[in-house]
């Protein structure tokens, strides 16, 4: 009774706390003057087409950062507690042909995609992280088609930690060279709407998602190894 | 018009959310939650944000789908040793 009175007590209050949240929230009128900077000099400061793009490599480039050490995290958590078991234990129930053909022939466009996703980060909606899911979920249905698929490991771990590495040092020659940490302009940001273009920022996302793509494609094999 | 479609999206939403809390079967459960994910997708497309939209269907509807599925098979592994 008295547990009860309590949890109704704090709902109660909580409520009261959140209120504000919808009584006196107005929809924006203007953008805030941050915004307003990335909006009319974004596209003329770094060349990017994508303005979303160039908001998060560059302006805010330390959250992505971040973000990508908390999927690194998070994927050395996820190695690390589950355990692998020895490969006689596993049970190898095969994929219909239907999927084992249907596989052989989306693979590769599946990685295509992605890779054009992340190559032209820059230009259209996309980037990095979309990109190396799609990877991901391309080598995904690759271990559903053929169970006893073996990812190499070491590949893996060298192409995530090649790559994590190279975007701090593009992130320090930012730093050096122009404006930054993560700057962009340390290369020429070239033509408009090309695909060189915007400086290092194709370079940056195509680090990062075969980062992302390595770190996710890490998380599902160990999965799938410790069933 | 584009209003009325997201109300309707939001209102399958939070269907989909109370069969994913409430039903029993967890193999639906998850399923349910995944089609949230891919209706908010729909719905961050709507609303003009292509970005996220991509994001929510590939992480969202996708990966953490099958990262579901393959907890759930190896809960029900351990559950038949028992």
């Amino acid at each position: 009774m008295v547990k009860k009175l309590i949890i109704i007590i704090t709902l109660v209050l909580l409520a009261i706390m959140l209120m504000p949240l919808i009584t006196e929230v107005k929809p924006f009128e203007n953008l805030s003057s941050v915004s307003q900077k990335y909006v009319h000099a974004g596209s003329e400061e770094l060349g990017s087409q994508n303005l979303v793009t160039s908001v998060i490599v560059t302006y805010r480039g330390l959250d992505t950062l971040g973000e990508v050490a908390v999927l690194f995290i998070a994927t050395a958590g996820i190695g690390f507690f589950l355990r692998r078991k020895p490969e006689e234990e596993r049970k190898k129930t095969k994929a219909s042909s239907l999927v084992q053909t249907g596989t052989a022939f989306l693979l590769p466009i599946i990685f295509l995609f992605g890779v054009y996703i992340f190559l032209h980060g820059h230009l259209t909606p996309g980037g990095g992280f979309q990109g190396g899911v799609v990877i991901a979920s391309g080598i995904l249905l690759l271990m559903l088609a053929n169970v006893d698929t073996k990812i190499n490991t070491n590949i893996l771990y060298w192409v995530e930690s090649v790559s994590g590495a190279f975007y701090i040092i593009i992130g320090i020659f930012g730093l050096v060279l122009a404006g930054g940490f993560l700057d962009n302009r340390i290369l020429p940001l070239g033509e408009f709407g090309k695909l060189l273009s915007a400086g290092a920022i194709p370079i940056i996302y195509s680090l990062i998602g075969l980062k992302v793509g390595a770190e996710l494609v890490g998380i599902l094999n160990n999965m799938q190894r410790s069933q | 018009m584009v209003t009325l479609f997201i109300i309707v999206l939001g209102i399958i939403m939070i269907v989909a959310a109370f069969v994913a809390i409430y039903q029993k079967n967890l193999l639906s459960a998850v399923v349910a939650s995944g089609v949230i994910s891919l209706l908010a997708s729909i719905i961050y497309i709507l609303l003009a944000a292509p970005d996220v939209a991509m994001t929510e269907a590939a992480i969202g509807s996708g990966l953490t789908t099958i990262v579901f599925l393959y907890a759930l098979n190896k809960i029900r592994k351990i559950k038949a040793k028992k």
